[in-house]
């Protein structure tokens, strides 16, 4: 080709895509927000013995507003609904969602009047961790598998989503 | 005289320090607490009505799901409930075996709440200790029940299975190391001047209060009340057990924090014992049409097989009447109310839940108290919301 080279070793040709997922990816920030069994399980993973941080995400935020990752951790009532709405309507673009646990991901043991039946019905879900409770490995393997979801995509395709 | 100008905050249902989903409306005057109104119900998932719905055996995994912390406990109260109700008298051995692992569930709540209390607190490194230590605990869990946390081992008339074999092995293992451990998270905590001012003098409640708020656990015995479920109203065989019920003076955060030290000792004194004299035995009792027979003798017994069959599919029918047993859980007095109606669900459930009464004093702990201080009265009640809202 030529072109690369007469470029220095300390420039990379890449594309813009694979830089924003691969930056997406590696600081990707989850928000402090538990709400039943599931949240000790998401404690656990990031404490010692599971250390979320070696994957970049040991940065918990409590707010929305800098969060990019919502892991919903537990059973979802109907009076908590709207606020896990408006949480992740605060979230700002891009974000992701993980469905922790059965209860999260499908209504779990608890099919009656006061559960909503997956937090799916409310928000839109990325990745589904099953488990009652799932173990810390498994939703670091959520994690992982949300993490090849990131690399795959494209900001065009973002761009659409957002425009909608 | 200027009009007392106030504001309304709103904490929660998503703040990180209500431990879970709790909201509290606060009224503030500056700084100053003038009102606050605990608001409930935000994870309310039905469990007393979908136990209701289900055969007696079948709902207690329900029970783990609503005090996650302390999933041995909730089992034990409900399986000593219908046990009552059926008048099952279980073997020895389950006893203990029941009393070794209720005492380590609540080493294992009170881990999660000194780490958590301490987090709220600014306190950053215990709960990575707490929380390390804590796996000890959760692998026998697992090891007895095949799962970490939500475990169902305690079983109407006895356990799941037998003990592991290395179950010995496993907690001897842990009440060696764990006086060293508990050593640790004092020294980061006990004389920490920050903890103590954070801590010492707030939320304080009065022992006439705490008795009028009908409290429990270690909010009433930090108040200076000497009372304990195991020691008032012994269940499963805890009058064999020598051990100190610890009480506080003040009655506020920093001597529940105290208390709750001194729990964990006492649990692990009354583990060891419960460990060295466990007897010999079966772990299930022996009541045909109730209690599931032996696997052994299922495969090879005619009439275990059929009892086996029998209470899989269609249970056992429990007598008209009702009872009520109430256990020490770690947050306090845990009773199960059930109502029999000579089928096989039960009729009503109540659960009298512990932290739902706690944490209704809440205004009385944190009015006309700084702003900051809600969060420590909070921590120190030591709520886990699945058991106030169920």
């Amino acid at each position: 080709m030529g072109l690369e080279e007469k470029i220095p070793d300390s420039i990379i040709l890449t594309t813009l895509d694979k830089v924003v997922n691969w930056a997406h990816k590696r600081s990707m920030w989850p928000m402090t927000f538990g709400l039943a069994c599931c949240a000790i399980e998401m404690m656990s993973a990031s404490m010692p013995n599971f250390d979320l941080a070696r994957f970049g995400m040991e940065v918990f935020r409590p707010s929305p507003r800098q969060a990019d990752l919502m892991i919903v951790s537990g059973r979802v009532s109907r009076k908590m609904a709207p606020v896990v709405k408006t949480l992740y309507e605060q979230m700002p673009n891009p974000k992701w969602v993980i469905a922790m646990g059965a209860c999260a991901s499908c209504g779990g043991v608890f099919n009656n009047y006061a559960i909503v039946q997956g937090v799916d019905k409310i928000i839109p879900v990325d990745v589904y961790v099953p488990g009652c409770p799932p173990r810390p490995e498994q939703l670091i393997n959520g994690i992982m598998k949300l993490f090849e979801k990131v690399e795959k995509s494209s900001l065009k395709d973002r761009h659409e989503e957002w425009g909608r | 005289m200027a009009e007392r100008k106030t504001i309304t905050l709103n904490m929660g249902p998503q703040h990180p320090a209500t431990h879970g989903v709790l909201r509290v409306e606060l009224e503030l005057e500056g700084e100053t607490v003038v009102r606050a109104r605990p608001i409930v119900g935000y994870l309310h998932t039905g469990i007393e009505k979908t136990m209701e719905s289900k055969l007696y055996y079948k709902a207690i995994p329900e029970t783990d799901r609503m005090d996650y912390l302390a999933p041995m406990s909730n089992n034990l109260g409900y399986c000593l409930a219908v046990e009552k109700l059926m008048d099952i008298e279980v073997p020895e051995k389950v006893k203990w075996a029941r009393v070794c692992l209720a005492e380590l569930t609540r080493i294992n709540s009170h881990l999660v709440w000194l780490g958590t209390h301490a987090l709220d607190l600014g306190a950053l490194s215990p709960v990575l200790y707490t929380f390390r230590d804590r796996e000890m605990i959760l692998d026998i869990y697992e090891a007895c029940g095949g799962q970490r946390m939500m475990t169902s081992y305690i079983r109407i008339g006895g356990l799941a299975h037998d003990l592991p074999l290395d179950f010995d092995k496993k907690v001897a293992n842990l009440l060696k190391v764990f006086p060293e451990k508990i050593k640790e998270y004092e020294t980061l905590l006990t004389e920490n001047q920050i903890f103590i001012n954070r801590t010492r003098g707030v939320a304080v409640i009065s022992a006439e209060d705490a008795i009028n708020w009908s409290l429990s656990g270690p909010m009433l015995r930090g108040s200076g009340v000497r009372h304990d479920l195991r020691k008032a109203n012994p269940y499963s065989g805890y009058e064999n057990f020598d051990f100190e019920i610890p009480i506080g003076e003040n009655g506020d955060a920093y001597d529940r924090y105290k208390l709750r030290i001194e729990e964990m000792r006492q649990s692990l004194r009354i583990a060891r014992q419960a460990l060295d004299g466990m007897p010999e035995g079966p772990y299930r009792a022996h009541v045909p049409g109730v209690v599931l027979p032996p696997k052994e003798d299922v495969l090879h017994k005619m009439e275990s097989m059929i009892f086996h069959f029998k209470i899989i599919t269609e249970g056992f029918k429990a007598p008209c009447g009702s009872v009520y047993q109430a256990i020490e859980s770690p947050k306090g007095e845990i009773g199960f109310y059930i109502v029999g109606d000579g089928t096989n669900r039960p009729r009503r459930i109540r659960v009298r839940p512990p932290s739902f009464v706690n944490i209704a004093c809440l205004p009385a702990l944190c009015e006309g108290r700084m702003v900051s201080d809600v969060v420590c009265a909070i921590g120190s009640v030591d709520i886990v919301l699945g058991e106030v809202d169920r």
